[in-house]
């Protein structure tokens, strides 16, 4: 069987090109694959779409999407937020987009979670309820079920997704560890190809009992154990 | 003549009246900001369950220093306790939850709030971008919609308005809207004022509101946790 486990985050990412589109998973911080995105900007591709809750603060030297978006390597975002999440927090998206540098989609978080489990369900539309009647719904079909209006939303495929997880086995089974699972399973089922970097080392198949799986390795291309010296989560200082 | 002191209400003061409304079994999303200090508001026979955005379903208090699981936040993004008889859901299913109705009450923070029940909350005048975040899946999901915000902007511009100027979050939800002057509901007779802050008349809560108010017959003095 081909191997999953890579040896390093460089190796992982070394073959994504130009204009690629990545979903990263994460909120707030935890199951942010911040050794891959820095593995990422050190590898150099350019053009990128990424889709993403936020488009990344890079605050404090704490990787995330920002790096890339702040180092100009970013062409367009799907997310939540084309504004910071909290006025008062800088992000280096919010002023390239007020420049017209940079290219988003802004959309409900709940629709964008839903766009990709469609993309990795097999559907290629559905309604929603969300945004009806705001901005949101302009240009879009719309349609009422049952005496309520809903707006048709459309699947979010990607070439490649970034995950954090807490456990691997060689196979790819997944376990995520409390809110590090957020938008994890949905992008692993999405993407064409997902990466998944791993708090602790990669373990053998028939380590993580089949019924607590929260990922299936079918869904899983590439895994990296984060070492000792890699990006750790750690609560911030305060 | 009797010295009315006018005392507009604190953050937590409006947040314990909106979070008095809970009912017992209740499930309860709250927003960043005011809306978060309802869970400060501990009722000595009702209990609730907190749900989160980010997948999180019956999740404790605010994490104490040195406590913090880095794997485990809120939707503001601040480390919580787990809580005996805690679950965890993905992004997809947690959203699913919010829309398919099984969240009773959300409290969220506006910009703005009209007398029809629309509220905007995502994007300032004159902003290119915004942040949407979970807001219109709570406000469209909810059963219940429940604003807690300031009466008027920074430079005393009525907040509580005829109808939104700014980009709608959702239409028609809103049902209960606590201030730093009052308490109002929304009906079909639009803002009905139904409890004040200390020293204010209707007159003055009036004055600072862009939209006729309706007096309820029973006003009263803003209720306060004793």
């Amino acid at each position: 069987m081909r191997e999953k486990v890579y040896p390093d985050f460089a190796a992982a990412v070394a073959d994504i090109p130009d204009g690629a589109s990545i979903m990263l998973a994460g909120f707030a911080g935890p199951g942010t694959a911040r050794n891959l995105i820095a593995a990422l900007y050190r590898q150099g591709a350019k053009g990128l779409t990424l889709i993403s809750n936020t488009p990344g603060r890079w605050q404090d030297d704490r990787v995330d999407s920002g790096l890339l978006v702040k180092e100009g390597r970013v062409a367009k975002v799907h997310a939540a937020f084309t504004a910071s999440p909290h006025p008062s927090v800088p992000s280096p998206f919010t002023d390239l987009y007020e420049a017209g540098k940079i290219e988003a989609e802004l959309m409900p978080q709940g629709t964008l979670a839903e766009r990709i489990r469609a993309a990795g369900a097999g559907i290629a539309a559905f309604y929603t309820p969300t945004g009806v009647g705001t901005e949101m719904a302009d240009g879009k079909e719309t349609r009422v079920f049952g005496g309520r209006e809903y707006v048709l939303e459309t699947a979010l495929h990607a070439d490649y997704a970034f995950v954090r997880a807490r456990r691997a086995d060689r196979f790819g089974n997944l376990q995520y560890h409390r809110t590090q699972r957020n938008f994890g399973p949905v992008m692993a089922r999405a993407a064409k190809v997902t990466i998944v970097e791993v708090d602790e080392p990669v373990v053998e198949e028939g380590d993580i009992d089949p019924d607590h799986v929260h990922t299936p390795g079918i869904f899983v291309d590439r895994i990296v154990a984060v070492p000792p010296d890699g990006i750790q989560e750690v609560p911030p200082e305060r | 003549m009797t010295e009315h002191l006018r005392q507009p209400l604190d953050r937590q003061t409006m947040a314990n009246r909106l979070a008095m409304e809970f009912h017992d079994g209740w499930v309860v999303n709250l927003g960043i900001g005011i809306p978060t200090l309802c869970s400060n508001f501990v009722h000595p026979d009702r209990h609730v369950v907190f749900q989160s955005e980010n997948g999180l379903v019956n999740y404790g208090p605010l994490a104490e220093r040195g406590e913090e699981d880095p794997n485990l936040v809120n939707a503001g993004g601040q480390y919580v306790v787990e809580m005996a008889g805690m679950a965890i859901l993905d992004h997809a299913d947690s959203f699913a939850l919010i829309r398919a109705g099984y969240v009773d009450v959300t409290v969220l923070g506006a910009y703005e709030v009209a007398a029809n029940g629309d509220f905007a909350n995502w994007k300032v005048a004159g902003a290119k971008g915004g942040g949407i975040g979970g807001a219109m899946d709570l406000a469209v999901g909810a059963k219940n919609v429940f604003l807690a915000l300031e009466h008027t902007t920074r430079d005393g511009k009525p907040r509580l308005v005829e109808r939104c100027a700014l980009p709608v979050t959702a239409v028609g939800v809103v049902k209960l809207v606590a201030t730093n002057l009052g308490l109002f509901e929304i009906t079909e007779q639009g803002f009905v004022l139904t409890e004040i802050a200390p020293g204010y008349t209707p007159e003055d809560v009036q004055a600072v509101t862009g939209a006729p108010l309706t007096v309820s017959p029973e006003l009263r003095e803003f209720a306060r946790v004793s």
